[in-house]
């Protein structure tokens, strides 16, 4: 099969993937016992002006009719007014978006800078008992689950020794010092675990290729170990670290909900769960499918790219 | 034909178990198997860890130290003294007992996710090998469709129609990893599917689902035993963050997750709060990863030296 059709066959199944997540969303959250109406309008409301307000909601047209509707207000950057809030959506989103999006950078960030160092000393000392503490170290990492990792680092360096903040957050308008301050903890929190798998991925690769002929052949040449790796090593062993990375980012994405809430930073993970809590069905329906998409966007992409990395993937059936 | 043993069996065995020739295949498979082990220490330190849960799990039923859920507001947030070996929480309770009691519920998570995703998913994976073709292809499809969306956001879907409850956090993370244990039974049985015992089994006029029971399963459980320990882990990780997150098991009933969320507010007057559970649930994690990989070392013919 041609790489374009395999990239065309993807497609369609990231547009089904969407398709199906949206359904499903839309489904869960409308099938709900008790209207979104009564639950804006309080247990004092009239059932007349229940009724009033669920029709102005659109909420008693047919229940396919409601969902055209989501989908399309979604395709066309209108993503509706929070039930609660009575705002726009967007605004709240948009806001939390500056939470979260530099978060995620910054903890992918500290991802790398731990994946890439600690998978090529494990993989090149993989003999030795410093290769072999790096994999423990890493085994260690994995095991610790993000709001844990979280919740030590704000006992030590916000508990402890104050140094610094252990939640909450000055937007960057306001200063970006005290911003960027108070995304460190949960940077690290978010990034820490996420590297410790990645580097497992990156050891995995480069020893593959430690154990290929055209590494010893590069290394009879005269190549020193690192040399070697460089020129012949870095794309083949790019390749699966790729895929992963990408299904790290997913990680990323959903750890954020997390840590935002370990620290209290108002982004979309918080966003989210003080919506579940107020039963603010629209913001939660939005926030989900719009976090899905993004992760399933990425996946396609990571796929791609896989392609392209190894022509060797798109002429396999 | 079930004298001596299923021939055709044995001869699969064989290979795996790098037995004496001839050797009942089960007990060779075991007896290496158990040699293996003792040399493994991913199995015995993860084995170790996993037996103390879930001994502790058990033995939270008919005792622990103190009533979990005995409140006691004149001793709330003491630190640890011989009476309370861990000190108390914010409102008097015994945080040994409530780590003890809250095995159960990390226990039940895992067992609750795994099998949804395995009773699902194996035989999922199965058909889709023997069948091939388009039914092949539309249960992998959907598998990926199901794979894509995140596992997290599912459960808080979920909770946010239904309501928090271990549950219904349990049901979402296990119908996630659905496609995973298909994607692997798949992959495993179709090379199962490709050997000689196997056409020689279907020459022989063994039905479809016969072949599947007697001479797939078998050779590939062991890859799915690993899967299961691994995704165990998975479902451990997952189902503390929703009771961190309030998303899963409702108080007053003790979860470790729920313990941490409640602790956070509690940092400055005792942070060792939030430091029990995180460790309770660090070392469940590490046992069934280690556990994992242990029996994959021990069980998997090609990863040993």
């Amino acid at each position: 099969m041609s790489a374009l059709l395999q990239a065309l066959r993807r497609l369609l199944i990231l547009i089904a993937s969407l398709f199906a997540a949206s359904v499903l969303v839309f489904l869960v959250l409308a099938v709900l016992p008790g209207s979104p109406a009564q639950v804006i309008l309080g247990t004092q409301a009239t059932p007349a002006s229940v009724a009033a307000l669920t029709a102005k909601l659109g909420l008693d047209k047919p229940l396919w009719q409601q969902y055209a509707d989501w989908v399309g207000g979604l395709l066309t950057g209108h993503l509706g007014i929070s039930y609660i809030s009575g705002q726009p959506i967007w605004a709240q989103l948009s806001a939390a978006l500056q939470v979260t999006v530099p978060l995620i950078l910054m903890g992918l960030a500290v991802g790398v800078l731990i994946a890439v160092p600690l998978g090529m000393i494990s993989a090149l000392r993989a003999d030795r008992p410093s290769g072999a503490l790096v994999s423990a170290l890493s085994q260690v990492g994995i095991a610790i689950p993000t709001f844990v990792g979280g919740i030590l680092l704000i006992i030590v360096f916000a508990v402890t020794v104050h140094l610094l903040p252990s939640g909450g957050f000055v937007t960057w308008q306001q200063s970006p010092v005290q911003a960027f301050r108070s995304l460190i903890l949960p940077a690290i929190a978010l990034g820490v675990v996420e590297g410790a798998i990645l580097s497992r991925f990156v050891r995995a690769s480069i020893l593959e290729v430690l154990r290929s002929d055209y590494y010893r052949t590069a290394r009879a040449k005269g190549l020193r170990p690192l040399q070697a790796l460089r020129r012949h090593g870095t794309r083949n062993a790019l390749i699966p670290v790729v895929t992963v990375f990408g299904l790290e980012m997913a990680g990323l994405i959903v750890g954020a909900i997390v840590v935002e809430n370990v620290f209290t930073l108002p982004g979309v993970g918080t966003m989210l769960l003080q919506a579940v809590d107020n039963r603010d069905l629209l913001l939660v329906q939005d926030v989900v499918i719009g976090v899905s998409a993004v992760v399933l966007l990425l996946n396609f992409l990571v796929d791609l790219s896989y392609r392209l990395l190894d022509p060797r993937v798109g002429s396999r059936p | 034909m079930s004298i001596g043993g299923d021939p055709v069996a044995a001869a699969v065995a064989a290979p795996i178990s790098d037995g004496p020739a001839g050797a009942p295949a089960g007990t060779a498979r075991l007896s290496v198997a158990w040699r293996r082990a003792r040399h493994s220490p991913s199995l015995l330190i993860g084995g170790t860890i996993v037996a103390i849960m879930v001994l502790m799990a058990i033995l939270s039923f008919v005792w622990t130290p103190y009533n979990p859920l005995g409140i006691a507001p004149q001793i709330a947030l003491h630190g640890p003294s011989s009476a309370h070996l861990l000190g108390t929480d914010q409102y008097g309770r015994d945080v040994l007992s409530r780590l003890i009691a809250g095995a159960r519920i990390t226990i039940y998570a895992g067992v609750v996710s795994v099998l949804i995703a395995g009773l699902i998913g194996i035989p999922a994976g199965l058909f889709a090998a023997q069948r091939g073709g388009l039914l092949d292809e539309a249960i992998m499809r959907t598998g990926d469709v199901i794979y894509g969306f995140p596992a997290l956001l599912a459960a808080i879907t979920l909770s946010a129609a239904l309501g928090a409850s271990t549950t219904v956090a349990m049901i979402a993370i296990g119908i996630a990893y659905i496609p995973v244990f298909a994607r692997v039974t798949r992959g495993s049985a179709l090379a199962v599917l490709s050997s000689d015992f196997v056409l020689a089994a279907r020459a022989y006029g063994r039905r479809p689902f016969a072949v599947l029971r007697r001479h797939v399963l078998p050779n590939i459980a062991a890859i799915l035993i690993v899967q299961a320990s691994l995704l165990f882990s998975v479902a451990i990780l997952a189902e503390t963050a929703l009771d961190f997150l309030g998303l899963g098991t409702p108080p007053p009933t003790a979860s470790w997750g729920q313990m941490i969320g409640t602790a956070q507010n509690y940092l400055a007057e005792d942070p060792m709060l939030a430091v029990w559970p995180g460790i309770a649930i660090f070392l469940a994690v590490l046992g069934f990863n280690l556990l994992g990989d242990g029996l994959r070392e021990v069980l998997d013919p090609r990863l040993r030296q």
